[in-house]
């Protein structure tokens, strides 16, 4: 249970760092650990070159851009844990974070290190999801941004070309006064979830749901969402019959069957969490 | 040292429980290895070794985090505390301590080192907790004796123990 060797370099720019990547084969590049060192110890992964970001400046922080919040890459999951600006402009970014890893592990993991390893189940992946988050992406060309939804390509892979770096993600903010909710079902807390749903609501005057961003994590590839959901939301009243008869579309989601639970559980856990995760998100949403 | 030696191996300056340290190491040796076999601090124990355990768990300028999920070179000029530093001397113990031995928090002591070092940045942000925040807090730390409920007794009582009396 050790690392195997590897050399290890710890640019200070960004523009070094991408220079280092595109110079340098099988390299891999170390944010706050919490997924690449258990790969390392456990030698999941073998990279002859290991390139560490952290003492990049510039690359953390949470920034309001007024309509948005762009936090940058190297941000520890605690200061967005405790940050007053995300609590207030995105909630449930805060009620979600909580159930990243423990204190100790949120102390050091990163976002962008969260969004690059892409486990199907990560929280910060379904957050960016939900909110359709731009990824900020800086190569040896400079800069590009990339919507999330382009992002994903796939089972924990992503768009980012081997000489390219995560630099940022920016979430666009809802409306003040949006339903939000995020559930999840683990078999300990602080694990990675057997399947997990955010809510994001949006009401009009009269109290109909004008605008809806359901998200769906640990059921396939990546967290996906339930469009299904969402578009038999928006122009209606939530009632029972109707929140039933939408969380029901759920069981017919693309579901993942392994070692944590067959795809049916699955299913069923995504009825009974987007079932709730609604109850909540509306008991929190106020008419425009 | 060139820079495609320093790839290999490096000299790290650091602090552990406010002593200086400098010493050569190669670059993937874990911060926990480190402090065990570098400078026999034995006290940080190490269980799963991918993060899971939280036996290792030390505080990294003030924070916890797992020592077996952190690199030593990455800790240059940074300052680290085990639970060897918790005590104030070899005589006495730390509050903490102190609640642990008396509330039966401890039984074969392998997670100890990590439930203090977890519990002491937690009562720091969270002087006055509930028993279900304490239960949040050390569940990223696992133990196989105790059943909790002694760990959780602990770390209420020490929270009323090392909170400033009206005096103060």
């Amino acid at each position: 249970m050790k690392p195997p060797p590897f050399e290890y370099y710890d640019p200070s720019t960004v523009e070094d760092a991408v220079a280092l990547l595109g110079r340098l084969d099988n390299a891999k590049i170390l944010a706050g650990g919490q997924s690449l060192m258990p790969m390392l110890n456990m030698r999941f992964v073998m990279p002859d070159h290991v390139v560490d970001i952290n003492k990049v400046a510039d690359l953390s922080g949470i920034r309001d851009r007024g309509d948005a919040l762009e936090i940058g890459a190297m941000t520890r999951q605690r200061e967005i844990e405790f940050s007053e600006l995300v609590r207030s402009k995105c909630p449930l970014i805060t009620e979600a974070i909580l159930q990243v890893g423990h204190r100790q592990t949120r102390n050091r993991g990163t976002i962008g290190g969260s969004l690059c390893h892409l486990d199907p189940a990560a929280e910060l992946v379904a957050m960016a999801v939900i909110f359709d988050a731009i990824i900020i992406i800086a190569g040896p060309g400079g800069r590009r941004e990339v919507p999330v939804g382009d992002f994903i390509v796939g089972y924990m892979t992503t768009a980012l070309a081997p000489d390219e770096i995560l630099v940022g993600v920016r979430f666009p903010v809802w409306k003040r006064g949006h339903g939000y909710a995020f559930i999840e079902f683990a078999r300990r807390h602080g694990d990675f979830a057997v399947v997990s749903v955010g809510a994001l609501l949006e009401a009009d005057a009269q109290g109909r749901i004008a605008r809806a961003s359901v998200v769906i994590g640990g059921m396939d590839v990546a967290p996906r969402r339930a469009t299904e959901v969402e578009q038999g939301l928006i122009g209606q009243t939530p009632s029972k019959d109707l929140l039933d008869r939408l969380c029901q579309s759920c069981r017919a989601l693309e579901a993942t069957d392994d070692i944590h639970a067959s795809a049916a559980y699955r299913q069923r856990l995504a009825v009974a969490l987007s079932r709730r995760a609604l109850d909540k998100a509306i008991s929190r949403m106020t008419r425009a | 040292m060139s820079d495609t030696q320093r790839s290999k191996r490096r000299t790290v300056s650091l602090t552990v429980n406010g002593k200086a340290y400098e010493k050569e190491v190669d670059v993937r040796l874990t911060l926990a290895d480190f402090l065990r076999h570098e400078l026999r601090l034995t006290g940080t124990h190490l269980g799963c070794e991918h993060g899971v355990c939280g036996a290792c768990t030390i505080l990294l300028d003030g924070l916890s985090a797992r020592s077996c999920l952190t690199l030593a070179v990455q800790c240059e000029g940074r300052e680290i505390t085990t639970i060897e530093g918790i005590a104030p001397d070899d005589r006495t113990l730390h509050p903490l301590q102190e609640a642990f031995r008396d509330n039966h928090g401890l039984q074969c002591g392998f997670c100890t080192p990590g439930m203090l070092t977890t519990l002491l940045e937690f009562l720091r942000d969270n002087p006055s907790p509930t028993e279900e925040e304490v239960r949040i807090a050390i569940s990223g730390n696992l133990c196989r004796c105790t059943g909790y409920q002694g760990i959780v007794n602990a770390a209420l009582d020490a929270a009323k123990r090392m909170a400033p009396t009206a005096a103060a």
